[in-house]
C-alpha cells in the first residue's frame, strides 16, 4: 500500500478503539482473581455465631469465647466492679461510647444488655493485641490508682471495666462489643444482635 | 569452543549481552568499600533463591503443619538446619547488605542525575524485598509469625471506610488463618521473587546504561579518552578488575555468614526472635511484640504517632511515607556536587542526623515504650509521658526533615570544588 493512501485518522481510531476494548477485557479477565482472594464459603461458615451458657460464672470471673477467630470475653461483672464506672468518667477518652463501638442496645455506661455481663472482643483497638483481664484493685505495676480493667500488654493501653479505653493511651477507641443477644435467661448468642442482625 | 561462541552469537547476543552487562563495563577505577555492598547485595539474593527452593521441598503451606514441618526441616532432614539457617541469616543479611547499599547511595550521590531511574529501580527493590520478607516471616507460624502478621495487616484496616473490608480481603479471612498462611506462601516463593528478579534486571541494566557514580562523583565519560586504551582517562573494564575485587568482598562476606550460621544463627534473638519458638496461638497474645530488626525504625515510627481524630491512620501514613520518600530524593537534592568529598558541612550533618536517628529509631522499635521510663508527672507538656516515645516522636521528625529541608540546605551548602580526575 502507498504512504500517501494511508489513512491515519482512522488507524488512530482503530487502534483506540481496540485498546480500550482489549483494556476492558483485561480489567474484566482480573476480576475473578481480585475476587478470589475475599474470604471462601468455608471461611464464612466458620464466621457463623456462637453460643454459651453463662449459667455457671462467678462474680467477677472472665470466661473466653472465640467467634470468627477473635477472642470474645465473657465477664460476669460484681455491683463493686459496676460501682467504679461512673467514677472514671474523667480519666476515659470516650466515656459516652459516642464513636459506634457497639450496637445501638449496648449504647450505656456499662456497654452491655444486662449490666452484670459485659461481653467485649478483646483485641485491642490500637494494633489487635489482647489485653490482659485485671480486676486487681491497685495492683504494684498499675499504681494505686487502677480500679480493674484491661490492660493490653503490647503497647500500654488501658481500658475500664466497661472496655472503655483511658485518655492518652496508643489505642484511638473503646473495645468493640460484639453483636449479641440473649436466647435464654442463661445462654448468649455472640454474632447475632439482640435487633436480629448478624455482623 | 570459538565456532560454538559464534553459533550461539548468531542466533542469541550471549556475549553482547556479557559485554555490556558486565565484561567490557567501563567503571570509575576508584571505588572503594562500599562498593562491595551491590555485588554482594546479588549473591544474596541467589542464595535466598536457592536456599528458598530447598525449604519449599519439606515446608508445609498449613496452619496445622507448617510450624511442624519447619521443626522436621530442623531436626529431621539432612542438613536441613543448615538451609534454613542459611536462608534465615540471609534473611537478616540481605538487609544489612542493602542498608549499606542505600547508605553509599546518599553519601556519593549515586541518585543524582542521569541515574535516577537506577535509585528509583533501587527504591521499588527495597518496597518489594519488605514484602517478602514480611510474607517470608509468617510462613514459620510462631507466635511472632502470626501476631506480627496480626499487627501488619491490622495497619491496612485503619485505612478510612475501605479498611476493615481490606484487611479481610488481605487475609481471607476475618483472622489471620490457614487461608492467610496458604496465600502468603504463594506470594513468598512465587509473586515476590519474580517481581524481584524483574527489578533488580532493569536496575543493573539502568546502571549499565549510565555509567556507575563513584566516591568522588565525577563522571568518567564525560573526560577525554586515552588514545592507548580508548577508555576514559579513569575508566577500567569491570572484568577482571571488579571481579576480582568482589570476590575479595564474597570471601570476607561469607565468613561473616558462616560465623553466624554456625555460632549465633538467632543472634541473640534479632535474627529470630525467641517467641517464634512457640506454635501460633491465636488467643494468646506475646506479652512484647517487635518485628524483625530491619523495620523497627519505621514501627517505632508508627507507635509514635499519636491518634487523632479517633483512628491510627496516620502512624501507618507517616510510616508509609517514611520509606515512599526515598523515591523522591533525586529532586529533593539540589547541591552542585555528588559526593560527600565535597559536599559542605550541612550536608554532612544532616546525614549524620538522619543516620543517627534511623539507627535510634531501630532500637527503640525493638523495645517496649517503656523501656526509659516516663518523665515526672510535673513536668510541662512532657507530664508523665513515656521518654521513649517522645524521643521517637523527635528522631521521626529529624528522620522527615532530612528530606524536606533538602532542597535548602543542599542549595545554600559551601561545597568544594570537584576535581577534573578521581582520586584514587
Amino acid at each position: 500500500m502507498a504512504d500517501g493512501n494511508v489513512n491515519t485518522g482512522k488507524r488512530r481510531f482503530l487502534i483506540g478503539a481496540t485498546s480500550v476494548v482489549g483494556g476492558v477485557g483485561a480489567v474484566a479477565a482480573g476480576t475473578p482473581f481480585v475476587l478470589s482472594l475475599f474470604p471462601s464459603e468455608r471461611a464464612r461458615a466458620a464466621g457463623a455465631p456462637v453460643e454459651q451458657d453463662i449459667a455457671k460464672m462467678e462474680p467477677g470471673q472472665q470466661i473466653t469465647l472465640e467467634w470468627r477467630g477473635r477472642v470474645v470475653w465473657v465477664i460476669n461483672r460484681t455491683p463493686a466492679m459496676l460501682a467504679t464506672l461512673p467514677k472514671l468518667t474523667a480519666r476515659l477518652a470516650d466515656p459516652n461510647s459516642d464513636v459506634p463501638q457497639q450496637p445501638p442496645y449496648c449504647r450505656n455506661e456499662h456497654r452491655s444488655i444486662k449490666p452484670e455481663y459485659l461481653i467485649a472482643v478483646g483485641i485491642c483497638t490500637h494494633l489487635g493485641c489482647s489485653p490482659t483481664y485485671r480486676p486487681d484493685v491497685g495492683p504494684a505495676d498499675l499504681g494505686p490508682e487502677w480500679l480493674g480493667g484491661f490492660f493490653c500488654p503490647c503497647h500500654q493501653s488501658k481500658f475500664d471495666l466497661a472496655a472503655r479505653v483511658y485518655r492518652g493511651v496508643p489505642a484511638p477507641t473503646n473495645l468493640v462489643i460484639p453483636p449479641h443477644r440473649f436466647l435464654t435467661s442463661t445462654r448468649i448468642q455472640v454474632g447475632v444482635g439482640e435487633d436480629g442482625k448478624s455482623a | 569452543m570459538e565456532k560454538l561462541l559464534n553459533w550461539i552469537d548468531a542466533r542469541f547476543p550471549l556475549t553482547a549481552l556479557w559485554e555490556s552487562q558486565w565484561g567490557k563495563y567501563v567503571a570509575p577505577k576508584n571505588f572503594n568499600f562500599w562498593y562491595y555492598f551491590g555485588s554482594l547485595a546479588a549473591l544474596v539474593l541467589v542464595m535466598q533463591i536457592v536456599t528458598g527452593i530447598f525449604l519449599t521441598m519439606n515446608y508445609k503451606p498449613d496452619a496445622a503443619k507448617a510450624f511442624d514441618s519447619v521443626e522436621y526441616i530442623m531436626r529431621d532432614v539432612p542438613w536441613g538446619w543448615f538451609i534454613r539457617y542459611l536462608h534465615s541469616t540471609g534473611a537478616s543479611l540481605f538487609f544489612v547488605v542493602v542498608y549499606l547499599h542505600m547508605f553509599r547511595g546518599l553519601m556519593y550521590g549515586s541518585y543524582r542525575k542521569p541515574r535516577e531511574l537506577t535509585w528509583i529501580f533501587g527504591c521499588l527493590i527495597y518496597l518489594v524485598l519488605m514484602g517478602e520478607a514480611f510474607f517470608g516471616y509468617l510462613l514459620p507460624w510462631g507466635q511472632m509469625s502470626y501476631w506480627g502478621a496480626q499487627v501488619i495487616v491490622n495497619l491496612f484496616s485503619t485505612v478510612p471506610i475501605i479498611g476493615e473490608d481490606l484487611g479481610v480481603w488481605i487475609r481471607g479471612d476475618y483472622t489471620i488463618s490457614d487461608v492467610t498462611l496458604n496465600r502468603f506462601f504463594a506470594y513468598h516463593v512465587i509473586a515476590m521473587p519474580l517481581v524481584l528478579l524483574g527489578l533488580v534486571a532493569a536496575h543493573l541494566m539502568a546502571l549499565h546504561e549510565t555509567g556507575s557514580n563513584n566516591p568522588d562523583g565525577v563522571e568518567i565519560k564525560k573526560q577525554p579518552h586515552d588514545p592507548a586504551t580508548g577508555l576514559p582517562l579513569d575508566g577500567i573494564y569491570s572484568h577482571p578488575y571488579y571481579s576480582v575485587k568482589d570476590i575479595v568482598g564474597v570471601v570476607v562476606f561469607l565468613a561473616i555468614f558462616s560465623v553466624i550460621v554456625f555460632f549465633v544463627p538467632d543472634m541473640g534473638g534479632y535474627f529470630l526472635e525467641a517467641n517464634n519458638f512457640l506454635p501460633a496461638d491465636p488467643l494468646k497474645t506475646p506479652e512484647h511484640i517487635a518485628p524483625v530488626w530491619y523495620f523497627t525504625p519505621y514501627y517505632a515510627m508508627l507507635r509514635a504517632v499519636p491518634s487523632f481524630l479517633n483512628s491510627q491512620f496516620w502512624g501507618v501514613i507517616v510510616m508509609g511515607v517514611a520509606v515512599v520518600i526515598f523515591f523522591f530524593l533525586p529532586w529533593l537534592d539540589r547541591g552542585p556536587v555528588k559526593s560527600i568529598r565535597y559536599r559542605g558541612p550541612l550536608y554532612k550533618a544532616w546525614l549524620a542526623a538522619f543516620v543517627v536517628s534511623f539507627l535510634i529509631l531501630g532500637y527503640l522499635g525493638v523495645v517496649p515504650v517503656t523501656v526509659w521510663g516516663q518523665f515526672p508527672e510535673n513536668w510541662w507538656l512532657l507530664g508523665a509521658a513515656d521518654r521513649a516515645t517522645v524521643v521517637a516522636r523527635v528522631l521521626t521528625t529529624v528522620y522527615f526533615l532530612f528530606f524536606l529541608l533538602m532542597p535548602w540546605y543542599t542549595a545554600i551548602d559551601k561545597t568544594k570544588p570537584v576535581p577534573e580526575r578521581v582520586t584514587g
